[in-house]
Parts: structure tokens; C-alpha cells; sequence
């Protein structure tokens, strides 16, 4: 036994020798991070790829911030305050914020930004989120009004989004967003060799006070078992991991740490309420009847997550065993079928992307089974992410496999699909008088316990109405090495708390 | 000289044509570079944003316009600009290809290396014990992906030793050789494991037929011994074959290795091109296909010159 030892330590020792391989950690004020997917690209009005906006919120800063329990605080702006006919928004700023370059944040900069924006010429995909935004006013350089066209409480969560930065207005005249990064968050990008790396140092000029790191190193590792590899010999401190089967190796390894953290995205299966026979109630209904949803979480997800409705902001959930079905009932979903008339089933296509999420196949593959006992004859059709993003906008598919992003508020969240102007009614296909008047209700209200109420029954009626079969949520892992600590993963996957994280020697 | 003249002159036409098909092909894979960077939010624009963004992209003319403003480009030198590297495409290319050259020159040598002594050595114990071992083992170096191998590697280091080459940002040989090689040794031994076990295949009945040809009988009759009939009479005709896989491999290896990049992490062709159509960058894509299948032609080129070194019979450009 001692020998055998002996033995594989020498041959490691060896091999280790022979690659010129570091088998200890490196320069502890370094932090060495991997993921397997690059950010996009570095204009923060115009990003929306997940890697990019972890990347960006390194970088540039917003209004404010929502914390681990999705609680406002502060960014740049140290206080806000609504009018009282909620039809004016009033920010306080910082004096101390700086921009990276030393320049002073100033409402002149923000007014600068919202305006970019708002400016259709920008292409700022959140634009949709300002659009009650009549005109902004700057009485002072610390002071900025933004006067709405009506009451919206979730402008102020949606103005926490990195995708609501404020830049310098300098840099907006030069042209220069995207090309240059010159925000006034806690780190600087040195390097970004897209695909491959970003070098990050930390800003000495940050308002929130010293970072806990002197800079990040991230490495794109495009194989998430690569990864673990890399961690496992201290190549990498910290992960962002996607897979939950890559995940769930991590608790093995007596060095690393994983944490994991329910998010607000949720995992559906949505119907498409304008062809037949889904333009039937009950034929949804009984798809939702025959579904059993912590199956298919359990078999596709290794039981990693829980099963959800609508709503997934822990602020607004409800217990989803009290929704429509939630409890899998075949034989009333056979006989919702019979009285829809489809007593023999139909068969229809679902579409899936190909590793986003990696659960996707795996998902349909269940669902198929599931829907066989109802007589529905699933047949499953992977495609390339891109290709998937096209079908789904053009609202081309039977049945989707969806990984849908979520918000910190309901509003924000599903107004693009369930109001009558929402800009992706043509994906959603579904609509009425209800959902919508209790979507503006919730715009409106200011009281917390009225919208909670008012945004329980929009999610009880959409589970009823069943245009889209809400799944489960999933969890967003991030690995680290034991030594690294103050990390604070959340429910939105911020990365942003890694400007107080610090490596223990 | 003439044979060379004219193979060069039917490179500009071959381009033309791969630079039609490429160019057509990545348009209709469905998606833009609006919806790769965006994705499903790219429901959220009005009209207006997205001719914004469609101009931005370089996207907003016809097919034929567009076509006809990369053509114009790369007569003048210019590949056009990557919109994901916010660089001109052929620096990019020039920046990722010195690692998969190298990767390639590295795994044709381990696999000639091994794949060589391995073939001609089954081939002179032909239907022995020690032939089937050789034999078997090329097949399953021939049947296990490449992904397996590499995984399998990757994990018993890491898992087994606690080690494990520097991964993410790559040394070039010339800033630091050791580490340079150390990075590359196990993709290059993934890689030439496949490609060694085809060599030793190809070697292997190569040398069979050559063996049983007239010359290297008479060669044995006049009294040459067997390793004089082997390395001198023998292998020079025997290589042929193996020069034309080692070729046609060699081209492929040059377009970057794509899966094997993917696992141990190498900013190389392969990896760049995969991304690039990923994220619909069409000028990187087009660009690089470009430069490959010039690539493949020089190597093509090569080949066929190095037939009338290995033999003088062979008379190229003759009808």
C-alpha cells in the first residue's frame, strides 16, 4: 500500500515536472475565475448574453442595485424617492462616484445614458423597460428627476439592471461605448481576447471603497468538466458552472465549495395558444394535467431546483401546489381531452436548444413519455441556440423547451408577454382582459401587500389559462476554492459581490 | 515548373468558388448577428432599433451588395472587421493560427512517430500474434473520439495526479517554449493518437503490396539483407500512400481542431471559427474559411511534389 503510494505521488510529482505544471495556487491578490461561455460583447445598453452582463456589472455601475433578498440599495444614486401620484423619480447621487477615469459621476451623466437609451438608434433591447420616461431633469449635478408619462413602480428595479448603466456622457459624444470601458465600478477591464480571457484590475477610484482583490483573471473554458479539472489542481479559484451534472461533482472534491442558489429564471414548456389544438383551453389544461413537473426536474435536473408557477421572485411566489394541476392527474387530463375532442390525442413538434440549457433534451424526453399516456405524439426537434432564437421569435413551434430569464419584479418580468402591447404577445400568443388589467393594476400600485395580492391571482388565473406550462427553477452554481471567501451568490447569478471577495493564504 | 504555374493559377478561381459557398452558407443558417447577441431579448426592438443594429452589423444590404463589399475588400487586403474582436479579421486569424500549426506539425510527428515503425513492423510479421496486436490496437485508435480521449486524459491527470497543463491563456514558442509545449503535448497526442492509428493502417498494407512486388524479390535474391530490403528498397515505395493521408490529415489539422481546442481550452482556429459562426460574425467566418481552404490547397500543392521526390517514375502535369 505504501508503495503504491510512494509510487503514484512520484509518477505525479514526475508528470507535473515533465508539463511545467504549478501544482500550488497563484498570486493570492489574483483572483483566477473560469467560465464556459464569453461575454459578447462590452456595450452595457446593448448586452443581454448572461456572461456579458456578469461581465459589465464588474464594470459600470447603475442607479442602484438589488441585493441577495432583492431589496433596492444603493449604486451611484444614495436615494431615491417617488412623488406621491408616483409620477416622479428623484435621485441622489453619490458625490464620492468616479468613473474609472477619475471623472466625476454627474446627473449630466446620467441624464446622458437613460437618453442613449431611450434613443432607437441605440438598439438597447431594455429600452422597452424606460418607455414611461417623459423627460429627465437635472436641477443640480447630484440631484436627477425622471418624469413618467404614468404611475410605474418597476422602473426603479428595472433601472438595478447593469443594462440601465450610466456612462460617461463623454464617452457617449466620442462614440466610444463598447469600444472603450470606462465605468465607475469596482474593477477596470485591462484585456479582453473575446473567447479566451479577460484581465480586470481593481478601480482605485471605486465609490464603494477598496476592493478585496487586486484584479480577476477570467478564463473561457468552453468544457465545464475542464473546468473542474482546472479547480480541482488550483488552477482556478472560482466557477461559474451551468451543467448540474458538473455541479453536482463539486461536494466531492475536499477543496472546493459549491454554491448554489435558486434563481429567478424558470424552466417551461410553452404551448403555442394560436395553433390547433393548443388554441383549445382544455387541450392546454389537460397538457397541464399530464404533466408531472417534479418528475421531470428529477429526471432531467437530478432533482436540482423546485418546482415553480409563474412567479419565481421569493417577494411574490405562492405555494405552487395550489395552482391549477400542479398535483399530475391523467385521468382528468384524458378527459379534458375527450371534451375538447381529441380523445385519441394529436401529435405536434417541440423545439428544444441544443446545451441551453443543458437540461433541454432531457426535458422533452420526459415530457414526451408523459404526453404519450395523454395520447400527444411529441416529436422532438433540438436546433442550434441560434437557429432556436429565430424559430421561437417568429413564434414558429408547437411546444418550446424554454429557459426564460426572470426579473426582480413581476412587471418587469412578464410584461413583454402578458400585456396586450407586450413586445413578445407574437411568442406568447395568448391574452385576455384579465391578465392584462392585473399587469397594469400591478404597474400602478405602490402599496407592497396590494401588489403582492394583485399579482397572486394573475398568477393563478395564467396556470389556469395554461398558455405556457411552467416547469421548475433551477439553481445557478458557482464553485470555489475553500479559501476564497465573502462571495454572496443571489437569485438574479450577480457576480458583483466577487469586489469584496478575498483569498485567504 | 509549368505544373506549378498552372496549380497556382486555378487558386483564385477555387477561392472564388469557396468564397461563394461560404459566404451563401452562413446566411442561410437562420439567426442573425442580432438575435447571437441578443438573443430571445431581440423581440424586445422596435423596427427601428433593429435596422439600427442590422446596419451596425453590416447587415442591412442585399446578399449581393454585401457580397460584392467583401470581394472588393479582400482584392485591396482588407478581410473586413470582426464585430465580436472589434479587429480586422486577418489579424485575428494571424493572432489564433501559429497554435494550430504548431498543434498540427506536433501531432503529425507523434502520429508518423508512432503510426510508421507500427505499420511496417505488422507489415514484416504479417498474420503473426504480434500483427493482430498491432492491428487491434489501431482500430481502437481509429474508433475512440477524440473527446473521449481527451476527456479521459484530462481526468486522470487532474483526478488522479492533481495536475494539469496551463489552461485558458496560451504561450506562445517563442515567449516561453516549455510552457508552450506542455500546453500542446496532450492536445497533440490526443490528436495524433486517431491519426497514428490510421498511419499504421495505411503503413502497414502499403508495405504488405510493396513487399510482395517483383523488385524486392529480386532485391532478396541478389542477397540483400531484410533490413536493407525494408528501409531501402521497400519503404520509399511504400510511403506514398502515407504521404497523401499525412497530406490530406495535415490540410483538415490546419483548419483548426475544433473538438480537441473545445477540451483543453486552446484559442485556436478551430475554437475561434466555431465561436464566430456561433455568434453570427460573419466577416470572421467567411475570412477564415478563406485562409483554410487556401491553406489546404498549398498543402495539396506540397503533396504532390513531394510524390516526384519519393518517386521519379511519377512525372506530374503529364498526360
Amino acid at each position: 500500500m505504501v508503495r503504491h503510494l510512494t509510487r503514484t505521488l512520484l509518477s505525479g510529482i514526475t508528470l507535473a515536472a515533465m508539463l511545467g505544471i504549478a501544482t500550488v495556487s497563484t498570486q493570492a491578490a489574483t483572483l483566477h475565475m473560469a467560465w464556459s461561455q464569453d461575454a459578447t460583447g462590452l456595450d452595457p445598453h446593448k448586452q443581454t448574453a448572461f456572461s456579458s452582463l456578469r461581465l459589465l456589472e464588474l464594470i459600470y455601475e447603475p442607479l442602484v442595485r438589488v441585493d441577495a433578498s432583492l431589496q433596492i440599495i444603493p449604486a451611484i444614486a444614495t436615494s431615491w424617492e417617488f412623488s406621491k401620484d408616483g409620477k416622479e423619480l428623484t435621485f441622489k447621487l453619490d458625490p464620492k462616484a468616479k468613473f474609472q477615469d477619475g471623472a466625476a459621476v454627474t446627473s449630466a451623466d446620467v441624464k446622458a445614458s437613460f437618453e442613449r437609451i431611450l434613443d432607437e438608434k441605440t438598439g438597447a433591447a431594455a429600452r422597452a423597460n424606460f418607455l414611461s420616461i417623459a423627460s429627465i431633469d437635472t436641477p443640480d449635478a447630484a440631484t436627477v428627476v425622471f418624469h413618467l408619462s404614468q404611475p410605474d413602480v418597476p422602473i426603479l428595479t428595472a433601472m438595478s439592471d447593469v443594462n440601465a448603466a450610466i456612462v460617461p456622457a463623454a464617452e457617449i459624444k466620442a462614440g466610444s461605448i463598447g469600444t472603450k470601458t470606462v465605468g465607475s465600478g469596482p474593477f477596470k477591464l485591462d484585456k479582453w481576447d473575446p473567447n479566451a480571457k479577460e484581465v480586470l484590475s481593481a478601480n482605485k477610484n471605486w465609490a464603494g471603497g477598496a476592493t478585496g482583490v487586486d484584479g480577476i483573471e477570467i478564463s473561457v473554458l468552453p468544457d465545464e468538466a475542464a473546468i473542474l479539472a482546472a479547480m480541482r489542481t488550483k488552477q482556478i479559484d472560482f466557477a461559474l458552472l451551468n451543467d448540474p451534472l458538473v455541479a453536482t461533482l463539486v461536494p466531492k472534491e475536499a477543496n472546493l465549495q459549491l454554491n448554489r442558489v435558486p434563481v429567478l429564471a424558470y424552466n417551461v414548456l410553452q404551448l403555442n395558444p394560436s395553433r390547433k389544438p393548443m388554441t383549445e383551453l382544455k387541450v392546454r389544461q389537460a397538457i397541464s394535467c399530464a404533466i408531472d413537473r417534479q418528475e421531470v426536474l428529477d429526471t432531467a435536473a437530478l432533482g436540482e431546483g423546485k418546482v415553480t408557477g409563474p412567479l419565481t421572485i421569493p417577494a411574490f411566489a405562492t405555494d405552487p401546489s395550489q395552482l391549477f394541476c400542479y398535483k399530475r392527474d391523467v385521468e382528468k387530463a384524458k378527459k379534458l381531452m375527450a371534451e375538447a375532442g381529441f380523445a385519441d390525442g394529436f401529435s405536434a413538434t417541440v423545439i428544444g436548444a441544443t446545451g441551453e440549457p443543458p437540461t433541454a433534451a432531457a426535458e422533452a424526453q420526459v415530457i414526451q413519455s408523459q404526453l404519450a399516456e395523454i395520447g400527444v405524439k411529441l416529436d422532438i426537434k433540438m436546433m442550434e441556440l441560434n437557429v432556436y432564437v429565430d424559430a421561437w421569435l417568429k413564434g414558429d413551434f408547437d411546444m418550446a423547451i424554454a429557459l426564460n430569464g426572470g426579473r426582480a419584479d413581476p412587471y418587469t418580468m412578464y410584461n413583454r408577454y402578458w400585456t396586450k402591447a407586450g413586445n413578445l404577445q407574437k411568442v406568447a400568443n395568448y391574452i385576455d382582459d384579465t391578465l392584462d388589467s392585473q399587469m397594469q393594476q400591478g404597474r400602478a400600485e405602490t402599496d407592497p401587500a396590494k401588489r403582492k395580492a394583485i399579482f397572486a391571482a394573475f398568477e393563478k388565473h395564467l396556470a389556469e389559462m395554461s398558455p405556457w406550462i411552467w416547469l421548475y427553477t433551477s439553481y445557478s452554481y458557482t464553485a470555489q476554492q475553500k479559501n476564497i471567501a465573502r462571495f454572496v451568490p443571489t437569485p438574479t447569478g450577480t457576480l458583483f459581490s466577487l469586489s469584496k471577495v478575498t483569498i485567504k493564504q | 515548373m509549368t505544373y506549378l504555374l498552372r496549380r497556382l493559377a486555378t487558386f483564385p478561381l477555387v477561392l472564388l468558388g469557396v468564397s461563394i459557398l461560404v459566404f451563401v452558407a452562413i446566411r442561410m443558417v437562420p439567426g442573425d448577428s442580432i438575435t447571437a447577441m441578443l438573443g430571445t431579448e431581440a423581440g424586445l426592438l422596435t423596427p427601428a432599433q433593429r435596422d439600427s443594429l442590422a446596419a451596425y452589423f453590416g447587415i442591412d444590404q442585399p446578399w449581393f451588395v454585401q457580397y460584392w463589399r467583401w470581394i472588393g475588400g479582400i482584392l485591396h487586403g482588407n478581410f473586413g472587421i470582426s464585430v465580436t474582436y472589434g479587429r480586422p479579421v486577418l489579424d485575428v486569424i494571424l493572432e489564433r493560427f501559429p497554435l494550430t500549426l504548431e498543434l498540427a506539425v506536433l501531432s503529425m510527428i507523434i502520429a508518423l512517430l508512432v503510426g510508421m515503425p507500427a505499420g511496417i513492423y505488422a507489415a514484416t510479421h504479417n498474420e503473426k500474434l504480434s500483427d493482430l496486436g498491432v492491428r487491434v490496437a489501431a482500430m481502437i485508435g481509429q474508433s475512440t473520439p477524440s473527446f473521449v480521449l481527451g476527456l479521459l486524459i484530462i481526468y486522470t491527470l487532474s483526478a488522479g495526479f492533481g495536475v494539469l497543463p496551463a489552461m485558458g491563456e496560451f504561450a506562445p514558442l517563442w515567449q516561453d517554449p516549455l510552457r508552450n509545449l506542455s500546453q500542446l503535448i496532450l492536445p497533440a497526442i490526443t490528436l495524433g493518437f486517431a491519426f497514428a492509428a490510421s498511419v499504421t493502417r495505411i503503413a502497414r498494407s502499403a508495405m504488405l503490396d510493396v513487399l510482395s512486388d517483383d523488385y524486392v524479390r529480386t532485391a532478396r535474391s541478389k542477397g540483400a539483407s531484410a533490413r536493407s530490403v525494408i528501409w531501402r528498397h521497400a519503404l520509399p515505395n511504400a510511403l506514398i500512400p502515407v504521404v497523401t493521408l499525412s497530406g490530406i490529415e495535415f490540410g483538415y489539422l490546419l483548419g483548426g481542431a475544433v473538438i480537441v481546442e473545445q477540451i483543453y481550452a486552446l484559442p485556436g482556429l478551430g475554437r475561434m471559427v466555431l465561436d464566430a459562426i456561433l455568434q453570427r460574425d460573419y466577416a470572421l467566418v467567411q475570412g477564415t474559411v478563406l485562409f483554410i481552404a487556401f491553406n489546404f490547397m498549398i498543402v495539396n500543392l506540397l503533396v504532390d511534389l513531394a510524390y516526384v521526390a519519393l518517386d521519379p517514375r511519377i512525372r506530374l502535369g503529364e498526360q
